[in-house]
């Protein structure tokens, strides 16, 4: 890896010498594809994550955006170590997490918390919230037995709960509020980070700006880091400090919010950019369109050199089709993996 | 204005069940011309699909009571036999779903779909309605037309489904097509694809188009009319600019400022709308929407605010008088935006 592709997780405000919260680098995950019931012969492999470099600092939010199988969700996993890296390392306070065991991990464990996207199946249906809640605690063994239950009373109206409801089951509760018992869940041991997979993408609009604005409180009254995934680039966008775009197992470019709106880079963050829809029809109309032909490759036989080139309009041969390009800077904290990037303001001109 | 091509007077879908009386859809009236694309926009359980599956003639009768008019090209949907119904539903309006993976049968080949939902309604014989399908397939951008015709669902991606899914909807060349969250399960890259695709193919076959999505920003971009909904009636109703830039209903602002918008910087902080969407068996009394409102009223608790009309176009059900909508649309909503 090059120098600027490690100096990537820098963010525009950390003073030099602030020691990252989590580090990964070069974290790779393949998933074996097998042939044969008895005989497992291995005939490929998947390259869901394929070198990974990203650095949070505490206190902040970093995004991450891309498409359906770019590998976001799965380095969701691998931070949370539920699955374990083929190659890289992982460094969380640093301390080198990669391939410590179950029993080594368990305090980090308490200081890694995860929020899943689907509410209705994270939650056990068969366990009342009060139990559900109380759960990380029981088996962290953080409060004596007497002090759990008005502990999980003050998490749960923490998160906008009745505390009355306490002995309800899950399937009482809308997804909002199923989403709200998730947080507290993961409240529950304090964490430092939390992991939000598309925590807000299974619930109507109206809702998801409650979780939202929620999310922003309990940062701020916990001090706690967010990393937060999503295909919705306006909602990661909103949350995040810096946004991360993935694309086949690759950080493709990162860059503060703003900057990325304004002058993204890379031509896929360029091509999300200007496909999302605008609720403003006017705005929407002066948009510049950066239309992707066909679909994401398969992550089976990732494309030579840069992989984004069979969809990118501005590829060149043969550069791209063989030189797989670097992270390399560009604005203050912009850091964009392209030969040939975009001008500034390429999609969105600044009309104020 | 010329003759509607479809006009909805005073439609009501309810469904008994065990707990009580579900009112789906409470009374709404709408139309849309020829050539124009309506986006309706609502939450879960605004009713906004079942409106669009008594207009194809899907519900279930015996679970369903329907009542009201659809006028189709002057005719009444809702007055005709299962026998003539038969001949409206996949000829003159046909519809494309949230998941083109369910729509789609598993077994059959893509083209072969296709060549069967032709043979229904047109008596061609079988080669030429498999050429057939195949132009479709190219004319939605699928490209090797020939060879994937002879693929099966699986093999298709998401995208690539909901194409042929549009391929078919198309290809008896219908004067409605009804698009029901076409584009929720896909990929925005892909979206913009298959919004793109439709808005073409509209003009390419002249017809109209439903967009029902629950995103204002799907249909900030494609249509020309956009109908609120909340509660299974019609919150505010007009041209697309008037919902955008001039909205009348507290609603319709509520989802203005509660959408995560791109555009603005990450300090603006969203203003949701408070509470939970309300149960369709015990509505609140008076607006529906009064438990959540920020500017509610006593009248508002009371009384049902009915669908009224400031120009003819545009119109919302909303007690605040309309000198009040335009000070805090002005001062509250576009100032934000």
């Amino acid at each position: 890896m090059s120098i600027a592709a490690v100096d990537s997780g820098r963010p525009l405000g950390a003073r030099q010498g602030t020691e990252p919260l989590l580090k990964l680098e070069g974290v790779k995950k393949y998933f074996p594809i097998t042939k044969g019931i008895v005989l497992q012969r291995k005939v490929g492999q998947v390259h869901a994550v394929d070198g990974v470099d990203l650095e949070v600092y505490p206190g902040e939010t970093i995004g991450l955006v891309g498409e359906t199988g770019c590998g976001k969700s799965t380095t969701a996993r691998l931070i949370t170590r539920l699955l374990d890296p083929t190659e890289g390392r992982i460094w969380f306070e640093g301390r080198d997490i990669t391939h410590l065991g179950r029993r080594a991990m368990r305090p980090i464990r308490r200081d890694v918390q995860m929020v899943f996207q689907d509410p209705y199946a994270s939650l056990n249906p068969r366990k009342s919230v009060g139990s559900i809640v109380a759960e990380p605690m029981r088996i962290h063994r953080t409060l004596p037995k007497d002090k759990l239950k008005a502990e999980v009373q003050q998490l749960m109206e923490l998160v906008g709960l009745n505390p009355e409801h306490y002995n309800r089951f899950p399937h009482e509760f809308s997804g909002g509020q199923r989403q709200r018992i998730g947080l507290a869940r993961s409240l529950a041991l304090r964490p430092k980070l939390i992991v939000c997979d598309e925590p807000v993408s299974s619930l109507d609009v109206s809702i998801q700006a409650q979780i939202l604005n929620l999310l922003e409180d309990l940062q701020r009254e916990f001090n706690l880091t967010y990393i937060f995934i999503a295909h919705d680039l306006s909602v990661v966008k909103h949350m995040s400090d810096r946004v991360a775009v993935m694309y086949l197992g690759r950080i493709v470019e990162i860059a503060a919010g703003d900057t990325l709106y304004r002058n993204p880079k890379h031509p896929y963050s360029g091509a999300l950019l200007s496909a999302i829809p605008i609720p403003d029809p006017n705005l929407a109309a002066q948009k510049k369109r950066i239309v992707l032909e066909g679909d994401v490759p398969s992550p089976i036989d990732p494309p030579s050199g840069c992989r984004f080139h069979p969809r990118c309009p501005r590829a060149q041969f043969p550069t791209c089709r063989e030189d797989d390009p670097v992270l390399t800077p560009h604005h203050r904290g912009q850091f964009a993996a392209c030969h040939f990037p975009l001008e500034d303001e390429a999609v969105i001109q600044s009309s104020a | 204005m010329s003759e509607p091509l479809l006009e909805v007077r005073d439609l009501k879908v309810r469904f008994p069940t065990a707990d009580g009386i579900v009112k789906a859809v409470d009374g709404i009236s709408f139309s849309i011309q020829p050539g124009e694309t309506l986006g309706v926009v609502g939450e879960s359980g605004s009713g906004k699909s079942v409106t669009f599956l008594a207009v194809m003639g899907l519900l279930d009768l015996k679970a369903a009571h329907v009542e009201g008019q659809i006028m189709f090209k002057g005719r009444d949907l809702l007055a005709m036999g299962p026998r003539e119904m038969s001949q409206i539903r996949g000829m003159k309006i046909s519809m494309i779903f949230q998941d083109p993976l369910t729509s789609l049968h598993p077994f059959y080949r893509v083209g072969q779909q296709i060549v069967e939902a032709i043979r229904v309604h047109r008596e061609i014989s079988k080669r030429d309605a498999w050429r057939q399908a195949v132009e479709m397939l190219g004319r939605v951008g699928i490209p090797k037309p020939e060879e994937r015709a002879r693929q099966f669902p699986h093999e298709f991606s998401g995208g690539m489904r909901q194409r042929a899914m549009i391929a078919m909807a198309l290809s008896l060349n219908p004067d409605l097509l009804i698009a029901d969250e076409p584009t929720t399960a896909l990929d925005v890259t892909v979206q913009a694809q298959i919004l793109d695709l439709i808005g073409r193919l509209k003009d390419e076959f002249g017809a109209s188009v439903a967009v029902i999505t629950h995103d204002l920003g799907v249909v900030a971009e494609h249509a020309d009319d956009v109908m609120v909904m909340y509660a299974g009636k019609v919150a505010e109703y007009g041209r697309r600019d008037d919902i955008y830039y001039r909205a009348h209903h507290p609603y319709t602002w509520g989802l203005l400022e509660s959408i995560t918008r791109i555009d603005q910087p990450k300090t603006e902080r969203l203003r949701p709308i408070p509470g939970q969407p309300p149960s369709l068996i015990f509505v609140p009394s008076g607006c529906p929407f009064h438990p959540r409102c920020r500017h509610v009223m006593d009248v508002c608790k009371t009384e049902i605010p009915p669908l009224l009309s400031e120009d003819g176009r545009h119109s919302s059900a909303c007690h605040l008088s309309l000198r009040e909508k335009e000070r805090i649309f002005a001062e509250e909503v576009a100032a934000r935006a």
